[in-house]
């Protein structure tokens, strides 16, 4: 039986043991309707022209995840930003772990979304908010919505401020052989208030995990968001990450995305700017080897006037890795005014690598400003011969040139942990000690 | 100043289409449709050897399975392929010695044209093989030619005396199976241009060839075969006008280049064909199949100006195999009312230190539509290839869009490769400048236009950048937003 035909014959399981009376039942039936007729996407779809989902499919993934085992977080200690206190939802194999997990209800809403689904008192939210932006049309998307059951629930409230980032950590143990997680976070800032969140997802064994997560944030007026990626997992982890932000009037949504590791790496990112003087930025740094492969798939559609969206994507591709970059700038006729700056750079440092790109612009406006920037070389010989010059051997000074390659996008991370922790992921895959951090 | 906005606006609007009309002269049409009988027809009337008829043949089954592609950025009521007459020729066709033989009405067809053969003849020096409808009338300068052992003929001619040339390369760079159009084209083509060069002969002139579509229904499919051998040189022109009419015209034409070691073709089009009313009824569809070869050291390059068609669909290619050789495309697509282009380029990079360089304008107006569409692809052995892609778009007025689409597949280390692309409008302050230095708005316009596509238009030959320049300001004065 294919992953596509298990899924659908799961659904009448599924959802026998959540609660079919709410109103998110008619969603998650519509949902699977969608999946159902859709499948699995194919190469032979543009968004999907260079990301192959067929060896993933050919895996039995256990889609419930059983006990959860329990984790020492001693043993997970390192894969938090653990200078630093935060709030954490751990998920431990899809479930959540109330050990390692440090939540509130102290002002702002940083629990999970199961209660928020099946409690009264979110019911309002709920039916405002969710899956209002997420797609209905996507297979993936829906797939994660047919099956949406836990993940993380963020909600700050007017003017507020959490005391301390969050950080959502996702990790899977290996107890199955293989594992389908669906993780599906809910993320509301209103008016003026402003959030951190850095979101990883770490396997411990090297069994197979394949994520399918949906995210979606809403920034109301004035809101200031900061979200981080890190992917950094072992190369038997596959992730698809669908995020969907929907802005108002003056908010600010910075979403990073590191990707150094995994075997296939999706990320979906898609801001809707519905409202005035709103600024998306989109930011990325992906230095893979191996047989690894991460696609980023960016869309930024700008809805109303007056608006700005920065994209900025660095790439180092060594080994066998292949790296695809699709980004699409939207400009409706009505968003008039807009700015919209796209840039993607990459360096190819194997013979074997790939990299695939398509920036795209669809502009219908004609009072923009609307530029895109793509470039792929090599590191310059002549800074290489300076740095050696200067004493500094070889293997560093080629590392010194891809940190400066790199720092555009690192020098926006406005937690500082955060970026020594960085720093110190991009020494390792390079492979070097500079004994200073940029 | 002469007009305001909104004249123009109206002007523009109302303006005819310059060259449409309709030369009524008696075609000897086939009946409408297509079928294997059809195709073996054409060849026939053709006087086509044997091996021509089955690989048109060949080329009808292939496109008999094939599905109409429809994943360019463009939307249109799709043609009926059972509803057009697949073959036309003028009637009147002796084979001319002299001008004075040729139909008065055709030559004056080609007066209000502009293209008065006795007068390019003795003034432009361009030797121009006249498609009317399908098949060549008129050929000139074929002497002078024939002396440097240079061949320029209708393809027609050339299957039948160069049997040996044409058989060896036509299909060679775009098979009869590479698309739906070029399938469709490979099994009906009814005429077009075939060009040889011999080995180290530079070509003492512009080669030109103007293409009309005329009969009423007939679609009109030309194949234009290009070799120039080891080390020789040709620029070639192609430049078309049609007459107004209200119902679509199909237009699928495939164009070969090959370019041997060391060899250079520089290929220009000026595309003119009828766009459509300001209503966006009728204009012809215009669905192309360009692509070269080159071989070691050789170099392609593509100009083209695209003001006409209702619907584009056109990518000239650069296939580069061999090492150090150089593909080149400059091209600027203008689009207005409710014209829809989507074009642009591919350069596939095989071979070792070859270069591209691609540099797009696009301007659209009114209600139109206008997308770059482009592949740069570096094989894995293609060691130091280089790209400079550059696509700039200007927007006219609200209504119109503007839309990139560029593919960029590397698989070599040393590759490097840069894109850039802009949007933009003419702005205010720019206009402004120009108004009170006491050039009027539209002037101002025609101005910055031609600023903006001057990298490309520098690029045409002389006897089309003139035409071209004219072009631009026909099809935009007026259109700011």
């Amino acid at each position: 039986m294919d992953l596509k035909d298990k899924l659908i014959s799961s659904f009448m399981a599924f959802e026998n043991n959540v609660d079919i009376d709410s109103a998110v039942h008619d969603e998650r039936s519509d949902a699977i309707k969608n999946f159902e007729e859709k499948g699995f996407p194919s190469k032979k779809e543009e968004a999907w022209k260079y990301t192959s989902l067929k060896s993933l499919q050919k895996i039995d993934f256990s889609i419930f995840p059983k006990e959860a085992n329990a984790l020492d977080y001693k043993d997970v200690k390192r894969y938090f930003i653990n200078e630093i206190d935060t709030y954490k939802i751990v998920f431990v194999d899809g479930i959540y772990s109330s050990f390692l997990s440090e939540t509130t209800h102290d002002g702002v809403d940083i629990c999970l979304m199961s209660s928020a689904l099946t409690k009264p008192m979110y019911k309002q939210v709920i039916d405002v908010y969710f899956n209002k932006i997420a797609s209905k049309d996507e297979s993936l998307t829906t797939l994660n919505t047919a099956f949406s059951r836990e993940g993380a629930y963020i909600y700050i409230p007017k003017s507020k401020m959490p005391k301390k980032p969050i950080e959502i950590v996702h990790f899977s143990t290996g107890n199955e052989a293989s594992l389908l997680l669906q993780p599906r976070n809910l993320i509301i800032v209103e008016e003026n208030a402003e959030l951190q969140v850095i979101e990883r997802h770490q396997s411990l064994t090297e069994n197979e995990v394949l994520t399918n997560s949906v995210t979606e944030i809403f920034a109301a007026k004035n809101a200031i968001v900061d979200y981080y990626k890190v992917q950094n997992d072992l190369s038997t982890a596959s992730l698809i990450d669908n995020t969907y932000v929907n802005q108002k009037d003056d908010s600010v949504v910075n979403v990073h995305t590191f990707s150094f590791g995994g075997k296939l790496t999706r990320n979906n990112l898609n801001f809707y700017q519905n409202g005035e003087h709103i600024d998306s930025i989109m930011k990325g740094v992906t230095i893979l080897g191996e047989k690894q492969h991460v696609d980023h798939h960016t869309l930024v559609h700008h809805i109303q006037p007056n608006c700005e969206s920065h994209q900025d994507y660095k790439g180092i591709y060594g080994e066998n890795a292949t790296g695809v970059f699709n980004g699409k700038i939207i400009v409706d006729k009505i968003a008039q005014k807009t700015n919209a700056f796209q840039q993607n750079n990459n360096i190819l440092v194997s013979d074997k690598a790939t990299i695939n790109t398509k920036p795209q612009l669809e502009i219908f406006a004609d009072d923009v400003k609307c530029s895109h920037g793509c470039t792929i070389g090599q590191l310059d010989d002549d800074a290489l011969f300076y740095l050696q010059t200067r004493g500094i051997p070889k293997k560093e000074a080629r590392a010194l040139m891809m940190y400066a390659f790199a720092n555009n996008v690192l020098e926006s991370v406005r937690i500082p942990e955060l970026k020594t922790r960085i720093n110190k992921l991009i020494a390792k895959k390079l492979g070097v000690n500079l004994g200073f951090d940029l | 100043m002469a007009y305001t906005e909104e004249e123009l606006k109206k002007e523009l609007e109302t303006k005819e289409y310059e060259y449409g009309f309709y030369t009524d002269i008696e075609s000897e049409t086939f009946p409408v449709g297509l079928n294997e009988d059809i195709v073996v027809a054409i060849s026939k009337k053709k006087e086509e050897p044997e091996w021509m008829t089955q690989w048109r043949l060949e080329a009808y089954r292939v496109w008999k399975e094939m599905e109409e592609p429809e994943w360019a950025n463009v939307q249109y009521s799709k043609p009926d392929f059972q509803a057009i007459s697949y073959y036309s020729a003028p009637n009147s066709k002796p084979k001319y010695d002299s001008l004075d033989e040729v139909d008065p009405e055709l030559l004056d067809t080609f007066k209000r044209l502009g293209i008065s053969l006795d007068e390019q003849k003795k003034l432009a020096g361009v030797a121009v093989d006249i498609v009317m409808d399908s098949v060549s009338v008129a050929t000139t300068f074929k002497k002078t030619l024939a002396e440097k052992g240079i061949i320029f003929c209708s393809i027609s001619e050339a299957i039948k005396e160069h049997p040996e040339l044409v058989k060896k390369y036509i299909g060679s760079i775009v098979p009869q199976k590479d698309n739906f159009y070029a399938a469709l084209n490979s099994a009906v083509f009814s005429d077009g241009s075939f060009c040889y060069i011999p080995k180290g002969v530079r070509c003492p002139m512009e080669l030109s060839t103007y293409f009309r579509i005329n009969q009423a229904g007939t679609g009109q499919f030309e194949r234009t075969l290009v070799i120039a051998d080891e080390g020789s040189y040709v620029s070639y022109l192609e430049g078309c006008t049609a007459p107004s009419r209200d119902e679509n015209q199909l237009h699928a034409a495939v164009v070969e280049l090959i370019a041997l070691d060391d060899a250079e073709i520089k290929y220009s089009t000026v595309q003119n064909w009828f766009p459509g009313g300001k209503d966006g009824v009728g204009g012809v569809f215009n669905f192309v199949t360009k692509r070269g070869l080159c071989e070691k050291n050789a170099k392609i390059s593509w100009t083209q100006v695209e003001t006409g068609s209702a619907v584009t669909w056109k990518y000239p290619s650069c296939v580069l195999k061999g090492d150090n050789s150089i593909g080149e495309f400059y091209s600027i697509a203008v689009t207005n009312n409710y014209q829809q282009a989507d074009t642009g380029t591919k350069m596939i990079h095989l071979g070792k230190n070859t270069r591209s360089t691609i540099i797009s304008k696009g301007i659209s107006a009114g209600k139109s539509q206008n997308s770059y569409r482009g592949l740069v692809q570096v094989n894995s052995r293609a060691k130091n290839a280089r790209n400079f892609s550059q696509c700039d778009s200007l927007l006219m007025g609200n209504d119109c869009g503007a839309h990139t689409f560029p593919y960029i597949e590397v698989k070599n280390k040393t590759a490097q490769i840069e894109h850039e692309a802009t949007t933009s409008k003419i702005g205010e302050d720019q206009i402004f400048y120009c108004n009170q230095r006491g050039i009027d708005t539209e002037k101002a316009i025609a101005l910055i236009v031609n600023g903006f596509s001057k990298e490309v238009l520098n690029k045409l030959p002389m006897e089309f950048a003139v035409e071209a320049q004219k072009l631009l300001e026909i099809s935009l004065e007026g259109s700011v937003g």
